[in-house]
């Protein structure tokens, strides 16, 4: 065995291009394990527990750990690992590379945008938001960990420029037919969607989507907009704004459970559009439910949600296990099973340093791995930005999961229309023996029952 | 309200995780991404505390406005002493404060040739005494006394100094007359022929200019500047088209107001292409000195260097300096001078960067990019990357080769911090051992430290 241990100061790539090397170096043959990451503590850690001698670094600093069977494979993989590090870098390693702007300011001055998306990690973001607000620009802030001061503040000040600050923490958003984040492919239509939820906006969505029924936009908030200190200033701001909107007919607000003063506020705003509320809490409807009422006051019919029941499910009962990459649809699901123990890997605790679950697979795997009796519950959500394949993966470790005893029950949320196939991705989960439903709240139901819970 | 986002088709900036950008490819959606990476080490902190301040959007348009807003014009040259009121045995310098101790080879041979010209030594070594004593000696950085020098930039009572006005904002500024290249006081050098040379400055050169700005009236060097950045100079280490623009101004009335000595003086301004160097370095310092005072504005207004410590300042800040150690440049040396012969870089001629000249305009000037080492696409490289790290662009400093875009101009500390691009500087090198004159030319980088510094002070209150 050789080990190359590499800290590469000042050297920076965004962790999901490092875990995309990272995979791809693991994949080599010759290759045992290649961890290339950002030297967060986390990551060093992580370095260290796999046996590599890791010296002094920083966050901003570039880690190398590469474990191969020889010599020569070691080489191999350094070598492919520069080319995939030059591929990998905004400019695709070309020469107008220099040429890039640097900040978004910068960016905002060369060229004429009308939004712009922040995903750098969250100690950083508020700078690059920042510039886009100045600019006259509404901004989408992916990056989650900014803290909720310097939210208010940003909020504050795209109020007086006339723009929408949706985040922090928002994974989803459609303007104008763009999915920016994570985003199904939805067809154009007349519901305008406001969300500070981005999981549950796409299950909403992506229902409506499969019911026919179509989006204008769908305007993220970030997670805590409807909390007492935020106090909705970005969901004010995009109720009023769909409320313009000469392609929005009826609004959903997505959310989950508000600050009660918050909440009355929000609902005092004069709007001339009717508004249907999605506030997952005990006590409310779910997020199917609340998309049925949409299609009630719409007058389409409520479809029957696709599903694909497993083939003989061992009768198990026992624990119940939840492992979700969507906060909201944990919250649901959680609601509805009304026991079992679940974990939201999309949590700011399980995203520091490295991807969110929707990208990068492998904490969830392991967890599912570790499983050993009774049913799992898991959300596969699909759409741009998400994995690209997830069955590749998820498939493998169900049918592991099976041979164990385990029941897998998965709530694939998505669109006919979404890159990854909603229908050949439960088809492949469903043939590795899990029960597949496009209503989180159906595939909940469905694992209670097969727990034997009442 | 209306969102104008929901109007049109999306464009988007995106900054951060490559998946998502590359999201935005697979829907055929444009979007310009951003070459993101990390702050300064240890700055995210004083970054975000700097950025929410109310004050700093406003701060900052109101005191760059001030720096392109201003309108300097050459309105007279007058002896040190009149001017700016220095008694015999007070010198100022080039860079923040320093002290006799802690001064290089090149500062001191400039005040012993300062102090030998004054008549207040009659060798160098009873110079080098009496300055080691202190005793009648007043040391003072130029800056605090809105004049610049270039490289040690001592200023005695005798010397004649540019008188620079701000049309604008009512400012002035002086800077002293450049004595030429090779061995001359402003690179430590202090043998008997600079001391004759500055003699003649302050006996012929001086007074027949002052005869001829009256006789002129002033002269607007922001047009000067922009012309002479059309034609190639960037206002630093190329002075050639400006002194040659001066040369054209100033010649007839030269001519007219002091018939006998106007050959010698023509001769001399002609002979030495850096000139206009200093009458530019006053503009600079005179519309720096406009943005000054803004409270809440990251905009730095000064960055000089004593040959020791490079210092800055910053409008929000007030006269404090922020430092770190002087750079080696990194350029070409005369004959056989090399780096070891460089001493650390020294001059107020920075005064030009800070206000959008010099390094920053490099692409205005091929001419000399192989002189700082480098090809054409380098000096557009420089010059672009300033843009990263400015709150403007110069609405008459403008550059041909880059389809007339204004100069960058205005650095500020936060986008020092957020990029990590430090200020480009043109400079002349000087020789490290007190004494020896110009070593060579080239580039500089400014110590970090000095611009992380000052952002930790604008978190204060």
């Amino acid at each position: 065995m050789s080990d190359l241990v590499e800290v590469r100061a000042g050297v920076y790539h965004d962790s999901v291009s490092l875990m995309r090397v990272s995979q791809a170096l693991t994949a080599r043959t010759g290759v045992e394990v290649a961890l290339v990451a950002m030297a967060t503590e986390l990551n060093v850690d992580l370095a260290r527990d796999l046996g590599f001698a890791v010296p002094a670094a920083t966050g901003g600093d570039l880690l190398v750990a590469i474990r191969a069977s020889g010599d020569e494979q070691l080489e191999n993989a350094a070598a492919e690992l520069d080319r995939q590090l030059v591929a990998g870098s905004p400019g695709g390693g070309s020469p107008a590379r220099d040429a890039l702007p640097r900040t978004t300011r910068s960016a905002s001055r060369a060229w004429d945008a009308t939004v712009a998306l922040v995903s750098v990690p969250g100690e950083h973001a508020f700078a690059e938001a920042c510039d886009a607000v100045e600019a006259g620009l509404s901004v989408m802030i992916f990056s989650d960990n900014v803290p909720v001061d310097l939210e208010i503040l940003l909020k504050d000040r795209a109020r007086d420029k006339g723009v929408l600050v949706m985040g922090p923490d928002c994974g989803t958003a459609v303007i104008g037919g763009a999915g920016l984040g994570f985003a199904n492919v939805l067809r154009p239509g007349r519901v305008g969607v406001v969300a500070a939820s981005g999981t549950g906006a796409q299950q909403v969505t992506s229902l409506l989507d499969l019911a026919g029924v179509g989006v204008s936009h769908l305007l993220g908030v970030g997670g805590r907009d409807l909390s007492a200190r935020v106090g909705g200033r970005s969901t004010t701001q995009a109720l009023l704004a769909l409320d313009e909107d000469p392609a929005t007919e009826l609004i959903v607000l997505v959310s989950k459970p508000p600050a009660p003063e918050v909440a009355a506020a929000v609902q005092e705003l004069s709007l001339s559009k009717p508004v249907v509320r999605a506030l997952l809490g005990p006590g409310q409807d779910d997020l199917t439910t609340a998309v049925e009422k949409v299609l009630g006051a719409l007058g389409v019919p409520v479809p029957e949600w696709p599903s694909w029941a497993a083939e003989s499910p061992p009768v198990s009962g026992g624990p119940l296990r939840g492992l979700y990459s969507g906060g909201t649809l944990c919250t649901e699901a959680a609601l509805i099973a009304g026991t079992g123990e679940f974990t939201d890997f999309g949590d700011d605790e399980y995203t520091r340093g490295r991807a969110h679950p929707m990208i990068d697979p492998a904490l969830r795997l392991e967890a599912l791995a570790a499983v050993e009796t009774g049913v799992v519950l898991l959300d596969v959500v699909l759409g741009h930005g998400s994995d690209p394949d997830p069955s590749a993966s998820l498939a493998p470790a169900v049918e592991k999961a099976r041979e164990r005893g385990v029941a897998v029950v998965v709530a694939l949320v998505g669109t006919e229309g979404d890159p990854q196939g909603l229908r050949s991705q439960a088809a492949r989960l469903n043939e590795a023996g899990a029960a597949v439903f496009t209503s989180n709240a159906a595939a909940a139901r469905h694992a209670r029952l097969l727990i034997g819970a009442s | 309200m209306t969102l104008s986002m929901l109007l049109g088709e999306p464009r988007v900036i995106t900054v951060g995780a490559s998946v998502l950008g590359e999201a935005l490819d697979q829907q055929a959606v444009p979007r310009t991404p951003v070459d993101w990476r990390p702050p300064l080490p240890g700055t995210s902190e004083a970054l975000a505390r700097v950025l929410a301040d109310p004050r700093r959007e406003r701060a900052n348009a109101l005191a760059v406005g001030r720096l392109l807003s201003a309108r300097p014009r050459l309105v007279g040259v007058r002896p040190a002493h009149e001017v700016l009121g220095l008694e015999p045995g007070t010198f100022f310098h080039a860079g923040p404060p320093v002290t006799w101790e802690r001064a290089s080879g090149p500062m001191r041979g400039a005040l012993i040739g300062a102090m030998l010209f004054e008549g207040l030594a009659s060798s160098p070594e009873e110079a080098e005494r009496r300055l080691a004593s202190g005793d009648g000696i007043t040391l003072d950085s130029c800056h605090h006394h809105r004049t610049v020098g270039p490289m040690a930039g001592v200023v005695s009572p005798s010397m004649w100094m540019f008188e620079v006005a701000d049309a604008e904002h009512g400012g002035t500024a002086y800077c002293s007359l450049n004595e030429g290249l090779g061995k001359v006081l402003r690179y430590g050098a202090y043998g008997t022929e600079v001391v004759e040379r500055l003699r003649w400055m302050g006996e012929v050169l001086g007074p027949v200019l002052q005869a001829t700005l009256r006789r002129t009236g002033p002269l607007d060097l922001r047009s000067l500047i922009a012309q002479a950045l059309q034609m190639g100079d960037e206002l630093h280490n190329r002075n050639r088209a400006a002194t040659s623009l001066l040369v054209r101004e100033l010649a007839p009335a030269v001519v007219e107001a002091a018939p006998e000595r106007a050959a010698e003086v023509l001769r001399f301004v002609n002979g030495n292409d850096h000139f206009f160097l200093n009458a530019g370095m006053a503009a600079a310092k005179v519309s720096a000195d406009a943005a000054r005072n803004v409270p809440g504005s990251s905009l730095v207004v000064a960055m000089a260097r004593n040959g020791t410590e490079f210092g800055i300042q910053v409008s929000g800040l007030g006269d404090r300096w922020f430092t770190g150690p002087a750079g080696v440049p990194d350029g070409l040396y005369l004959g056989a001078y090399g780096p070891e012969d460089a001493n650390p870089d020294i001059g107020d001629s920075t005064i030009t960067e800070t206000a959008g000249l010099g390094g920053f305009a490099m692409a205005a000037a091929p001419a000399i990019v192989r002189f700082v080492g480098g090809d054409v696409a380098d000096a557009v490289a420089a010059t672009t990357s300033m843009y990263e790290i400015t709150l403007a662009e110069h609405p008459a400093y403008q550059i041909p080769g880059l389809g007339f875009r204004g100069t960058p101009v205005g650095i500020d500390v936060t986008l020092v911090a957020r990029t990590g691009l430090l200020p480009v500087v043109n400079t002349g090198i000087a020789g490290r051992v007190a004494g020896t004159g110009q070593v060579g030319a080239g580039l500089v980088s400014p110590p970090a430290e000095a611009f992380t510094a000052a952002l930790e002070a604008l978190t204060l209150p």
